[in-house]
């Protein structure tokens, strides 16, 4: 019930007690890896043998090696850094130009065009993996066997984990992005062109002003979504492996708490990330999807 | 210069082309193109070396091995129960956010309830699995309290997969639930209360059908996202996950046939594409709507 009824008294602690178990809930896997990254033991599991920054700073020499000396481990971050940042660029780009096509452009099927750009986001990762690695691979195959030429880039690998975390991270840029334009007042525009604005000065000094919020929204949840991708990189992956699939493997075989480092790491970075957004955005901006 | 009216219209022509191949670009060839080849490829058996049939062959696999259309019965039952469960625990909480807590209260509460999502599912998993496995946190607290004698494997369990299913829905839920009671006019609500219905008539007669659109679009979401994941059952079922991505990566990538994992990749769209129609129906609902509202 709400506030302004009167509420039993035991229902305002049922109320209370919920929230409690609820938040504990959702945050003790996170504080686990964070305490687990600094247990003295080679697993990490309890019993706590006292603090220790192996697991950040050791070395072979050491006979344990942590973070910063696990070089396949900051490999595939760099790995996932360079995927993510070519994610982040196409989508930012499309997702203008989307924008644009559906808030402003007038033609036949448009209306068809905006609901396929939807598709993408029910569509399951797995698919889209499967879908993209089939087409490439036969295009690729086609490609040698009419004409000899070796497309490598449609072969597994990090162009085409670009294009299918790309594949759908578009359509979320888009929806950010034409949000966004669709409050744009046009006075403005029409204001700035009446006194004699090109176009380009008018996208440039006025447009893109104005999009800036979104576009830097946008990128940030591309770029995050893209880190974080697992399902559609599964199935593209080729030699170079990106962070989620490295630590999926890791998992598997049980690993040392050098992941709970990586994890933390990760942990403070989109922390960071999510905290100066919040902050960009004010009061607005409290849902990232 | 003035433009004549024949300059305008080809300007424009030339920008809503410019506009236009990018967008048919992704969609043609990242979304439409693949799914058509992977129907094509579904809808053929081999039967030499390079040498192809157009036939059933491959869903008739899928019908007359048990294994399979049990692993994919499973996987969209559970599913279901994953949806429901994660409605029922995300509901209270929207509407502490929405309604109970006042001010800054609920826009705080909200943003931490978001925080753990902005980290990988990967890392969230990791913590499930020191939590839970037979050297981890809980089994040892079990031993520490005197409830077990020893520690029990927690992992590897259906309920195991659950709660991470439900864990990772979470948001998904959440955020469209909190945006459909918020905007839930607190008088309607009064007026009941005067006119002396009890909170579930409430809830029932009022808060449901208002907050129904977020409902749909929270369980369309989570269950189409559960349907299609592969890293929680994996890594939190182990062996006895039976998750159907699974045998799509195993058809795909391990067995190299990729006629079968085609027609494996239509069937769980056909249930995903199934399940979002269903919704939308049942909610009169615009698909553009429901997504733009998560």
């Amino acid at each position: 019930m709400i506030p302004s009824l009167p509420r039993p008294p035991w229902l305002r602690a049922a109320t209370a007690a919920y929230l409690v178990a609820f938040l504990i809930f959702l945050f003790l896997p996170l504080v686990v890896i964070a305490v687990f990254a600094f247990n003295n033991a080679p697993y990490p599991a309890p019993p706590w043998r006292g603090f220790t920054l192996d697991w950040l700073f050791g070395n072979a020499a050491l006979g344990r090696v942590g973070l910063f000396a696990d070089t396949e481990l900051l490999g595939s971050i760099w790995t996932s850094c360079i995927v993510a940042f070519w994610v982040t660029l196409l989508a930012a780009l499309v997702g203008t130009s989307n924008a644009f096509l559906i808030e402003r452009g007038r033609f036949r099927g448009k209306q068809a065009l905006s609901v396929l750009m939807m598709a993408p986001l029910v569509i399951p990762g797995v698919i889209l993996g499967i879908s993209i690695l089939a087409f490439a691979s036969q295009v690729a195959d086609f490609a040698d066997n009419v004409f000899g030429l070796e497309l490598d880039f449609l072969r597994p690998g990090l162009p085409l984990i670009v294009l299918g975390q790309f594949s759908y991270i578009a359509t979320i840029a888009t929806l950010t992005i034409s949000a966004r334009l669709q409050r744009f007042d046009r006075t403005l525009e029409e204001a700035a062109l009446n006194l004699g604005a090109s176009k380009a000065a008018v996208f440039r000094t006025i447009l893109l002003p104005y999009l800036r919020p979104a576009l830097l929204g946008s990128a940030a949840i591309s770029f995050l979504m893209s880190f974080a991708d697992f399902n559609t990189t599964l199935m593209l992956v080729g030699a170079d492996t990106p962070l989620t699939v490295m630590m999926y493997a890791r998992m598997h075989e049980g690993a040392t708490p050098v992941l709970n480092a990586v994890s933390l790491f990760l942990m403070i970075a989109s922390a960071a990330l999510a905290l100066t957004l919040l902050r960009r955005g004010g009061r607005r901006g409290k849902s990232p999807a | 210069m003035a433009e004549t009216p024949l300059d305008t219209r080809w300007h424009g022509r030339l920008a809503l082309g410019l506009l236009l191949a990018p967008a048919l670009l992704w969609l043609g060839a990242l979304i439409v193109l693949p799914h058509i080849d992977l129907a094509i490829l579904s809808l053929r058996e081999r039967v030499g070396p390079r040498h192809y049939v157009a036939s059933l062959a491959q869903y008739k696999t899928f019908f007359e091995e048990p294994l399979y259309w049990h692993v994919f019965v499973r996987t969209a039952l559970m599913s279901l129960i994953a949806t429901f469960a994660t409605l029922l625990l995300a509901f209270p909480i929207a509407w502490i956010i929405a309604k109970l807590a006042r001010g800054r209260a609920g826009s705080l509460l909200f943003i931490v309830c978001l925080i753990p999502f902005w980290v990988s599912e990967t890392v969230r998993t990791l913590g499930w699995m020191i939590l839970l496995r037979e050297s981890g946190v809980l089994p040892a607290l079990l031993v520490k309290l005197g409830i077990t004698a020893v520690p029990v494997e927690l992992l590897y369990r259906d309920s195991t997969i659950m709660v991470g299913l439900v864990y990772t829905s979470l948001l998904f839920m959440v955020v469209p639930l909190v945006s459909s009671l918020e905007s839930l006019d607190n008088s309607l609500i009064e007026a009941a209360y005067d006119l002396g219905a009890g909170g579930f008539s409430v809830l029932r007669t009022i808060v449901i059908p208002h907050a129904a659109p977020g409902i749909t679009a929270g369980c369309i979401v989570v269950f189409m996202l559960t349907l299609g994941n592969y890293l929680t059952p994996t890594l939190l079922g182990g062996k006895n996950s039976q998750w159907f991505t699974e045998q799509i990566y195993t058809q795909f990538i391990t067995r190299f046939n990729w006629e079968q994992g085609a027609a494996f990749g239509f069937l769980l769209l056909g249930l995903s594409t199934a399940m979002v129609v269903i919704g939308l129906k049942v909610s009169g609902q615009r698909f553009g709507e429901v997504m733009r509202r998560t």
